[in-house]
């Protein structure tokens, strides 16, 4: 599967980003092949806003399938489930010790809360969300593209 | 006459002197209309007390991707400069609130795909205090953007002889969009090292607008002569000086005029009137002085 | 658990502007440990006012992309003008031998979208990094202070408080500080939001009149859509305490914390005028309000914080 990392610097051992949004880089792994890249974001680490979305994109565009980070923000955690892309809290050490502890199973899982957000009441996220028609997931409804919130 | 009522420095007193203009202008037997131009903290109206008359939703455009023409190939998601598509493998994103409205991923869809619907992002509201006819933008909590807003209540705004317009705060582009085209601006400040250096932020700006303006010194201390000196070496005119007085700060605590809880105050107000007149029908000087 | 790095970024915002923000926050930084400082007010900076800051690194801000039309290619079609959605762009550009104006961008209002640049028929558009205004890096007695200036009338000003807050984060990284205190603007626009998203903490000032109860109540819905929680302190609480009050139950009852309230001093503008924080000027009742606040911060905090003093 391919993972990807959210870490402060371009290294293995470089120490793991909390904030996913506004990492300073990706560390991208296949962990079939081993085949390792890092992903320089920068330019989203500025952006006053959107920066989840816009590393939900771009992770999505490489074909990750998890991510190991910290915190996550409404907005990307939104974008996150849509993508299916799951995502795993780690806390502190380097990119390399968070792959061994999520290979071997202790990674707990970012699960949504109920209402989103961290605190039981969080942010009302207004994002529409359109199906293509030809690939709809098994046993999810077609939404028209509503003002869905999540 | 379009008077905008602005400052630098916010919590200077812009809507205590935009309000009581209002209302001394109407004394007066002038049609005025206030308009609270301060979208995301508006207040007049809690001063002013108009009977509401009428409400209109201000919205913005957002996109809609129709999925039965969409090609999924991302072309809108790479053109959008503030993040506010996804393009999913199965499914596109759009983030209403990152959204700007500047139309762009219609124009460069393939297959016209992309449609625009309203989003609401505040209201305008107009209500009549006795002769003062109000309008009150206010920007909704969460949206970023204050122009558009400022934009549709300006445009509410009944004709009338005097258009006070209650700008935000600050030097930036709320401020900006309040005064851009008014005839004169009163800069309200107060005589604090914040107060002046504030002061000297918004004259800069009026200076590049190439507007005409004057000075209302709030809270006025006669042992704080650094601000009246600004003004004579820049040769900015004082229009009025409201005393620091415990009486004026309780009428406000209370959401009260000052010249309907102190009548001892009209004069002033009077007198910030004929001064106004006086400058706004005076031809503006290219230089401006020296503004330091 | 917390990590061992885990940082505290405190925002101090108000709504209405005039509260005394930029006081209380002068003196939280005089009694906070360590703290590392910056100013989100980055249309009216004033927090370097009373801080006595010493200029270590000055940094000039380019305020994202704005268009920018080559007047040498600009053949007056106005197509620019007509795509436009922030009436951006005018005819007041200069003459260029083919035309007698071509069309200029107020570099203020635009928005850096890239929709006249996508339309423009003769390439005469492209985006470029605008010169907005100015950061620094200054070294003062309390901590390092980050603040900045936007050029006046600019926009943009949110992304120069995301570049302060970012620079504020390297340098609390780099000193292993664990407290981010910054200034905030005023209002609920575009730069409070640059200050209080990923914020851990949000301390409204307010004061007890019409208008500090109106715009709580808005800061208050701000900080529960940004999921950042609120601590409130009501400023000059007594010149109406049975409002003070009222708002502070108002406040609870909104999922707000309490945490201090301070009756008005004189002191505070003589502090002010003397360019010092509060609390280093004397022992007044406003000075003595914002010590318990700090305590009761500290308190509120330390399970993040994990303050040791």
């Amino acid at each position: 599967m391919k993972l990807a990392v959210s870490t402060q610097g371009p290294e293995p051992g470089s120490p793991v980003d909390t904030h996913f949004g506004r990492a300073r880089f990706f560390r991208v792994l296949d962990t079939e092949t081993g085949q390792q890249t890092v992903l320089d974001n920068a330019d989203g680490a500025g952006v006053v806003q959107g920066a989840g979305p816009r590393a939900v994109q771009r992770l999505c565009r490489l074909g990750v399938q998890a991510v190991l980070t910290g915190h996550v923000g409404p907005k990307a955690r939104t974008a996150l489930e849509a993508a299916t892309i799951e995502a795993y809290a780690v806390e502190g050490g380097t990119a390399e010790e968070a792959v061994r502890v999520f290979m071997a199973g202790q990674l707990r899982a970012i699960v949504p809360a109920a209402g989103g957000g961290q605190l039981g009441h969080g942010p009302r996220i207004s994002v529409r969300q359109c199906l293509h028609p030809l690939e709809t997931r098994a046993g999810q409804s077609r939404e028209p593209a509503g003002s869905g919130s999540a | 006459m379009r008077i905008a009522v602005a400052s630098g420095k916010g919590g200077t007193g812009k809507t205590t002197v935009a309000a009581n203009l209002a209302v001394t202008l109407a004394r007066h037997g002038q049609t005025v209309a206030y308009v609270d131009c301060d979208v995301e903290a508006p207040n007049g109206h809690l001063f002013l007390k108009p009977i509401p008359v009428g409400e209109v939703g201000v919205s913005r455009l957002v996109p809609r991707v129709n999925p039965g023409q969409c090609l999924r190939c991302g072309a809108c998601a790479r053109f959008c400069r503030f993040n506010a598509i996804v393009c999913l493998t199965d499914r596109t994103l759009v983030y209403d609130e990152l959204c700007h409205s500047c139309g762009g991923c219609v124009r460069v869809c393939p297959s016209e795909a992309l449609t625009e619907v309203p989003h609401p992002m505040g209201v305008v509201k107009t209500g009549v205090a006795g002769a003062v006819r109000c309008v009150s933008g206010t920007l909704d909590v969460g949206e970023s953007t204050s122009p558009p807003v400022i934009r549709a209540a300006k445009q509410a705004a009944p004709p009338a002889s005097w258009v006070i317009l209650d700008a935000p705060p600050g030097t930036a582009c709320p401020m900006v969009e309040t005064v851009r085209d008014c005839d004169y601006v009163l800069l309200v400040t107060e005589p604090t090292p914040f107060g002046l250096h504030d002061l000297r932020l918004a004259a800069e700006v009026m200076r590049t607008l190439h507007l005409n303006f004057g000075v209302v010194v709030n809270r006025a201390d006669p042992g704080a002569p650094e601000t009246r000196a600004w003004c004579e070496q820049g040769r900015v005119p004082i229009l009025a000086e409201i005393p620091d007085s415990a009486a004026i700060a309780r009428a406000y605590a209370q959401g009260r005029l000052i010249v309907e809880a102190l009548p001892g105050l009209e004069p002033l107000f009077d007198q910030l009137i004929a001064r106004l007149g006086a400058e706004v029908h005076r031809e503006i000087r290219e230089e401006g002085g020296v503004l330091a | 658990m917390p990590e061992a790095a885990a940082l505290f970024e405190l925002v101090v915002l108000s709504g209405k502007g005039g509260t005394g923000k930029t006081c209380v926050t002068a003196s939280l930084a005089a009694l906070a440990h360590e703290p590392v400082l910056a100013d989100c007010d980055v249309d009216a900076s004033n927090l370097p006012l009373v801080l006595n800051p010493q200029p270590q690194r000055r940094e000039s801000f380019t305020g994202g992309l704005r268009a920018h039309i080559q007047s040498d290619r600009c053949s007056a079609c106005g197509k620019c003008q007509e795509v436009c959605r922030f009436a951006a762009i005018a005819l007041d550009g200069p003459g260029n031998g083919c035309v007698p104006r071509t069309y200029r961008v107020d570099t203020a209002a635009c928005e850096g979208c890239g929709v006249c640049e996508y339309c423009c028929a003769g390439h005469a558009i492209d985006l470029r990094p605008a010169d907005s205004g100015e950061w620094f890096v200054s070294d003062t007695r309390y901590g390092p202070l980050v603040h900045a200036g936007l050029h006046p009338g600019e926009g943009n000003s949110g992304k120069l408080v995301m570049l302060v807050r970012e620079q504020a984060r390297q340098i609390a990284a780099a000193t292993g500080r664990r407290l981010i205190l910054m200034d905030g603007p005023p209002g609920i626009g575009c730069p409070v939001i640059a200050s209080l998203t990923g914020a851990t903490r949000m301390l409204v000032i307010t004061e007890p009149t019409p208008s500090g109860e109106h715009d709580l109540e808005r800061m208050l819905a701000l900080g529960r859509h940004f999921g950042v929680p609120a601590w409130v302190c009501v400023n000059k609480h007594d010149l109406n305490p049975a409002m003070a009050t009222h708002m502070e139950r108002h406040a609870v009852e909104r999922g707000a914390t309490v945490v201090g309230r301070i009756p008005y001093d004189p002191e505070v503008t003589a502090a002010q005028r003397q360019g010092r924080p509060l609390v280093e000027m004397n022992r007044g009742p406003a000075a003595t309000a914002i010590a318990g606040l700090w305590q009761r911060i500290r308190a509120e905090g330390s399970v993040l914080i994990n303050v040791n003093d």
